[in-house]
């Protein structure tokens, strides 16, 4: 190992500005650092403007941090102070550090540990709502236990060695044939593997939903846990992607984590305003496309709900199944007495009951039952 | 890895965005500065941005101007070795077997391999361009895959040994972001998201492209492309939906149609989906009339 860097002090501003985005939650790599030094040098620099690119370019800030990125560019470079909250309004798109840092094996906790509530206010709004839901706990256990197995599948893309196949081996083939001397004696197939669907869980955590929306939250948590691909949004006056809060394997982490995130906790209802806004973002489009689409919502839209029975309709058709689970919906063959729900309902593939955690997680796990 | 300050004849940013301009392609000086340096610094340069921003188009000039030949690699679900490194031509090599009967043969010879997207690139390194288009599109162990291909510049393909670029081709990748790429990706490539132009520069490239437009026209055009970007639809229109808005229109005014009609009735080149037409509704003809004026 060698001592201290011999570094040229004209280098040092551009080295030092890594430890100030890190410290700003920007993942910066020591790479980067060292391209970000070699561009500079590159461009001359004959300006500030140079200087800016050259980060741009080389450090690579997510475009919807472009603001918090080129706040902290002037406060270092330029020495201005960094503006009260620069921070992008694009949802969730900050980098957590050190995520899992922990690197503790994932425990089923007890449904009522956190009696102590010591904790900030964004997570405040979730603990104080807890409510003693009999057998939670169990039934989410339960759920990623046989999620692996259960949850819808579709055919992969990829083609794999297989007993019985619809394509031939010919790599397998030839390298048999080679051995005897370029007679075919057999031949290996390949199948198309198979992959667990996307699935995309939304929400509602407006007031009406108030009940219920932090049980849906730890529902959410045992879903990215256990499926492959999922990603959660809440929606409620705003939309919100919290997948990656949720991927967090500490539950109570990642709780707080999406609390923090979410900004309109038991506030109105726009669900079609919120859909219509998650249908603009295309890369939110592909999140539904071809995926199994669960909407945790009562359906209960103030005013006219033209805007959401077009959204809906729209989810509908790159989905593969849209399911809306309601805590309305308490007997079976129930039909939607809301006058939303009922213009949504010939969209729908099945309309279900969201009055209990264990019912939520039958139903999803028997999402590809009842679409065979 | 080699600092180059001088790439056949470009040594600053200016000098890639004029040589860009001479082949039809204008660049904003934040595009310009990027690609000069993953020229540079031997980096692969990773463009992001909506569909239709001109991510393709970029590539496309950047080889033209380096006089290259474009290797391009369109990315989908499933993409694998087979179709993006290489394959054997296991029909050939049977048939070859059956043919030599007691003689040697090296069924692993260069005939009998099929050289794919990105073997080609490593074989041509210094007269080429690799284009790895919409890697969004991939799935991750593609990517992963790519990751190594990006950091060494080589390819090992099992019966013959590694394949090593003696000159390094230059990468372009694009993506949609229609999901989040790998960091260690970013991290290797030099970043560069594409926004769509500003209206000036817009009006100039629909100048450029479509050569029997009018100025007026192309500055109608972008601002109402602009509106209409502004709008939450589902397909956005893109630089070349501008493009081909204008030369329609223009096309159905030379043949008699009245501005705001002819801009309204070639709508179709520029809003693709039934969907968008119908949320815009009677707004499109304020919408139009608004930018026409």
């Amino acid at each position: 190992m060698t001592g201290a860097l011999d570094l040229p002090r004209a280098a040092l501003p551009f080295v030092s500005f890594a430890p100030v985005l890190r410290a700003n939650g920007f993942a910066v790599a020591p790479e980067q650092t060292l391209t970000f030094v070699e561009a500079v040098g590159l461009l001359g620099p004959r300006g500030m403007a140079d200087i800016h690119r050259a980060a741009v370019a080389c450090l690579a800030p997510a475009p919807e941090r472009r603001a918090e990125f080129d706040a902290l560019f002037r406060a270092h470079f330029l020495g201005q102070t960094v503006a009260a909250d620069a921070r992008g309004d694009g949802p969730d798109e900050e980098v957590w550090i050190g995520e899992e840092a922990d690197g503790t094996v994932e425990l089923p906790e007890p449904e009522e540990q956190n009696e102590a509530g010591a904790q900030a206010t964004g997570s405040e709004v979730l603990s104080r709502r807890r409510f003693p839901a009999l057998g939670e706990a169990e039934a989410l256990r339960r759920f990623r236990r046989a999620a692996p197995g259960r949850l819808p599948r579709r055919r992969s893309y990829r083609r794999a060695p297989a007993k019985a196949g619809d394509a031939w081996n010919m790599r397998r083939t030839l390298r048999q044939a080679v051995r005897t001397d370029g007679e075919v004696m057999s031949l290996p197939k390949l199948r198309r593997k198979w992959r667990q669907r996307r699935l995309l869980l939304l929400i509602d955590v407006s007031g009406s939903m108030k009940q219920t929306s932090d049980a849906h939250l730890r529902f959410a948590h045992a879903l990215v846990a256990a499926a492959e691909r999922a990603e959660v949004f809440t929606i409620g006056t705003r939309l919100t992607r919290i997948s990656r809060a949720l991927r967090l394997r500490n539950r109570e982490q990642a709780l707080e984590r999406a609390a923090d995130v979410v900004a309109d906790w038991d506030g109105g209802t726009r669900l079609g305003d919120a859909l219509a806004a998650f249908l603009s973002v295309p890369r939110f489009v592909t999140f539904a496309r071809g995926a199994a689409v669960i909407v945790l919502s009562d359906g209960l839209e103030r005013g006219d709900h033209r805007t959401m029975v077009e959204a809906v309709a729209r989810l509908s058709r790159s989905a593969w199944r849209l399911v809306w689970l309601t805590p309305l919906a308490g007997a079976p063959g129930f039909e939607p007495q809301t006058e939303a729900l009922a213009a949504v309902r010939p969209h729908l593939d099945a309309i279900g009951d969201a009055g209990s955690i264990d019912r939520i997680c039958t139903q999803v796990l028997d999402l590809a039952r009842a679409a065979a | 890895m080699a600092v180059r300050r001088e790439i056949q004849g470009i040594d600053r940013p200016e000098a890639l965005a004029d040589a860009l301009r001479a082949a039809q392609y204008l660049a904003d000086p934040e595009l310009a500065t990027a690609a000069y340096l993953a020229l540079a610094l031997g980096k692969p340069l990773l463009l992001e941005g909506a569909p239709g921003v001109g991510k393709t188009e970029a590539a496309k000039a950047i080889a033209a101007v380096l006089a290259r030949q474009l290797i391009r690699l369109q990315c989908y679900e499933g993409i694998d070795a087979a179709a993006a490194l290489y394959e054997w031509n296991y029909p050939g090599q049977m048939l070859a077997i059956r043919q030599a009967g007691e003689d040697y043969l090296n069924i692993y010879a260069d005939r009998f391999l099929i050289a794919r997207p990105m073997l080609r690139a490593l074989q041509e390194g210094a007269s080429s361009v690799l284009l790895i288009d919409e890697i969004d599109r991939s799935d991750q162990e593609f990517e992963a895959f790519l990751l190594e291909f990006l950091s060494d510049f080589q390819i090992s393909i099992p019966e013959r040994g590694t394949v090593r670029a003696t000159d390094r081709p230059v990468v372009i990748l694009t993506s949609n972001r229609t999901r989040e790429l790998h960091e260690a990706l970013r991290r290797r490539c030099v970043y560069h998201w594409i926004d769509y132009p500003g209206p000036d520069r817009e009006a100039a490239i629909v100048m450029m492209r479509a050569s029997t437009v009018a100025r007026a026209t192309a500055d109608a055009v972008v601002a109402a492309v602009g509106r209409l970007r502004a709008e939450p639809l589902a397909k956005p229109p893109g630089i070349a939906e501008t493009v081909e808005w204008a030369e329609a229109a223009t096309l159905l005014h030379d043949q008699g149609a009245d501005w705001p009609l002819a801009f309204r009735r070639a709508i179709g080149v520029a809003i693709k989906d039934q969907d968008d037409l119908a949320f815009l509704g009677d707004r499109l003809d304020g919408i139009i009339a608004g930018a026409a004026a």
